[in-house]
């Protein structure tokens, strides 16, 4: 029980880093009509910038937020130099483009902060175990990232559903041009939006990186379950990403805890365990497989086209 | 079809002929490595040419190629782990399995469109890598070396460079006529019909996803064979060369060469292996070349190399 309930805590946070970076995916893709292959390098360089801004800082909380401005500095960059202008352009182009992104990162990474990774250390406040029910002890800096991860995804809606800027965020992907003829700054939007996505994904980088070590090629592979994400969320919806990540999220987390002694029960052990890493390392693939067989379209598609 | 004489063609044929004679050039001057590196091309070109036949068309982006180069070779290395080294039994298994797994996530990802098929297959390809990974009996994420070379009965010996070069090219050359003809053939009219307009292809009374699907399974079973070269040619098979950059690689060698001309894609993986060794001589940071040239090309020169050469000939 014990077990279970601290599981579905590590799925709950996973999953929220998830939506993070997933988050900023589909505004982009929702607003701009651009596939970001390259969001993933965001991830993985808010994690590199925490790592060093905390070394030089010597304050975690100092260098998370300098990590944070140069991540949402970084986006914006990135936006002005070269992906404004594969904007409208074939999909595949932009598939290619940050594609060479993605190589040219990892290597600038590899010739900057060296090919070994960096560790980026917790301070002694964030790593004592918290009492959350009575005899139940969760790590602080796990629950810290469902906090702070909540706090933005609260923030996200509100700033999308309530605020004007949100209200051009929505008007934009309904329909680009029209809002440009209506004598609104689109190109600033797109930037804003842009720089927005970088952020977030540089957040859900630099807090998985105390985690897992700070390495090379640490956005690959979670910007691909960030698709996943997507795909079973229906495309440019805000809702259904947040819901299908926590939902990919706990099912990674609790098959790859429990898989293993769950086909203890069916098969002989030797069995089991050779076939269980694998078949938890595809299970969310199946669940993909699943919805797009019953829903081609996403569980929650965004009410528009 | 009437041969004309312009400059695209010359160079393809150029091209062909560098490429038969290359081995006599290797013997001519001593040097082995040349062979090695034009193997390895040879066998990234046919599957770059597999590419090219739903890419460009058929019209799917497909984002996860790399898996039937990792499924082709896993089939010859696990039979070859367990002791069936006869090549007539391990290229028909590798081709088999690359096609059944092209039917499956072909009928699963095609009912989506656009991005979220570039995304799928890219989701699917990396499923497989990690059922590769979690091969522990076959090595799991270390790989799988190979010990013997896939025999043919005395008939070809793999072992041999030169015979295993034009084995390859053989293959390519096999794989680039199969695709012309299924090009040219009524279905392939049909699959670049669907490509231009699915609606009024459906309206005329084609499936399109049947036709679609055929065409996604061919391609694969190409890439499969390309696979089953690639495990003989570097005697080992790991997740690693099914890793989702791979399956990118495959894509920039397509795009290179000219998306939707025949030769093209051999062109452009010529092009992209030649660059990458010339820069990894010069810098162990190659990719801090190539990334920004990627975005040049995709930025100013669509269309590529067979796109350039065709406007030289026109103008």
């Amino acid at each position: 029980m014990l077990v279970l309930i601290e599981q579905s805590l590590n799925g709950l946070q996973f999953g929220l880093l998830l939506f993070l970076l997933a988050a900023g995916l589909t505004l982009v893709f929702g607003i701009m009509d651009f596939v970001n292959l390259a969001h993933g390098s965001l991830y993985m360089m808010g994690a590199y910038f925490a790592a060093t801004f905390v070394a030089w800082t010597g304050s975690f909380l100092l260098g998370v937020v300098l990590a944070l401005g140069a991540t949402l500095l970084l986006g914006i960059a990135l936006e002005f130099v070269a992906l404004r202008h594969l904007y409208g352009r074939d999909h595949l182009d932009q598939v290619l483009a940050t594609f060479g992104l993605i190589l040219f990162f990892n290597d600038a990474v590899r010739l900057i902060w060296g090919p070994a990774g960096l560790v980026l250390p917790l301070p002694a406040w964030l790593t004592v175990p918290v009492q959350i029910m009575p005899g139940v002890f969760y790590p602080a800096y796990r629950l810290s990232i469902i906090v702070v991860a909540l706090a933005v995804a609260a923030m996200l809606y509100v700033v999308v559903m309530r605020t004007r800027v949100g209200m051009l965020i929505r008007a934009g992907a309904s329909n680009r041009e029209m809002i440009g003829a209506l004598g609104i700054n689109i190109k600033l939007l797109f930037t804003l939006v842009f720089g927005l996505g970088a952020a977030l994904a540089g957040l859900a980088g630099l807090m998985q990186a105390p985690i897992l070590t700070v390495q090379i090629g640490m956005g690959e592979n979670i910007l691909i379950l960030a698709f996943v994400i997507i795909v079973i969320g229906g495309i440019g919806s805000i809702r259904g990403a947040f819901l299908a990540a926590i939902f990919v999220g706990m099912i990674d987390t609790l098959g790859r805890a429990f898989l293993p002694d769950l086909l203890r029960m069916v098969l002989s052990s030797a069995a089991a365990s050779t076939a269980a890493p694998a078949l938890s390392s595809m299970l969310i693939y199946l669940l993909m497989a699943i919805v797009l067989v019953l829903r081609p379209e996403g569980l929650f598609p965004a009410a528009r086209r | 079809m009437k041969l004309q004489i312009n400059v695209r063609n010359v160079v393809v044929a150029l091209v062909a002929l560098g490429l038969l004679l290359l081995p006599l050039y290797s013997a001519a001057t001593g040097n082995i490595f040349i062979l090695t590196l034009f193997t390895r091309i040879v066998i990234f070109a046919l599957a770059a040419a597999s590419l090219n036949l739903i890419m460009g068309y058929g019209g799917m982006m497909s984002f996860g190629h790399a898996a039937y180069l990792g499924i082709g070779g896993y089939a010859v290395g696990i039979l070859a782990f367990e002791g069936i080294g006869s090549g007539f039994i391990q290229w028909p298994v590798a081709l088999a399995a690359s096609a059944l797994y092209a039917l499956v996530i072909g009928a699963l990802s095609l009912r989506t469109r656009g991005v979220y098929f570039i995304m799928i297959t890219l989701a699917f390809a990396q499923m497989a890598y990690y059922v590769a990974s979690g091969l522990s009996r076959y090595g799991g994420d270390d790989g799988l070396t190979i010990y013997r070379r896939s025999t043919f009965g005395g008939l070809i010996d793999l072992s041999n460079r030169v015979q295993f070069y034009y084995l390859c090219l053989f293959c390519l050359f096999g794989g680039v006529y199969l695709i012309w003809r299924i090009v040219n053939s009524r279905f392939g009219m049909v699959v670049q019909g669907i490509r231009s307009n699915e609606q009024r292809m459906q309206a005329i009374g084609y499936h399109a996803n049947r036709y679609r699907l055929v065409c996604f399974v061919i391609s694969g079973t190409i890439c499969g064979l390309a696979g089953a070269l690639l495990a003989n040619n570097t005697d080992f098979v790991s997740p690693a060369g099914m890793y989702w950059t791979r399956s990118g690689e495959l894509m920039v060698m397509v795009v290179f060469g000219g998306m939707g001309s025949l030769f093209g894609p051999v062109i452009g993986t010529i092009l992209f292996l030649l660059l990458e060794e010339l820069l990894s001589q010069f810098t162990e940071y190659w990719a801090l070349v190539m990334g920004p040239l990627l975005l040049l090309i995709v930025l100013f020169a669509r269309g590529g190399i067979m796109g350039l050469l065709g406007r030289v000939g026109r103008g």
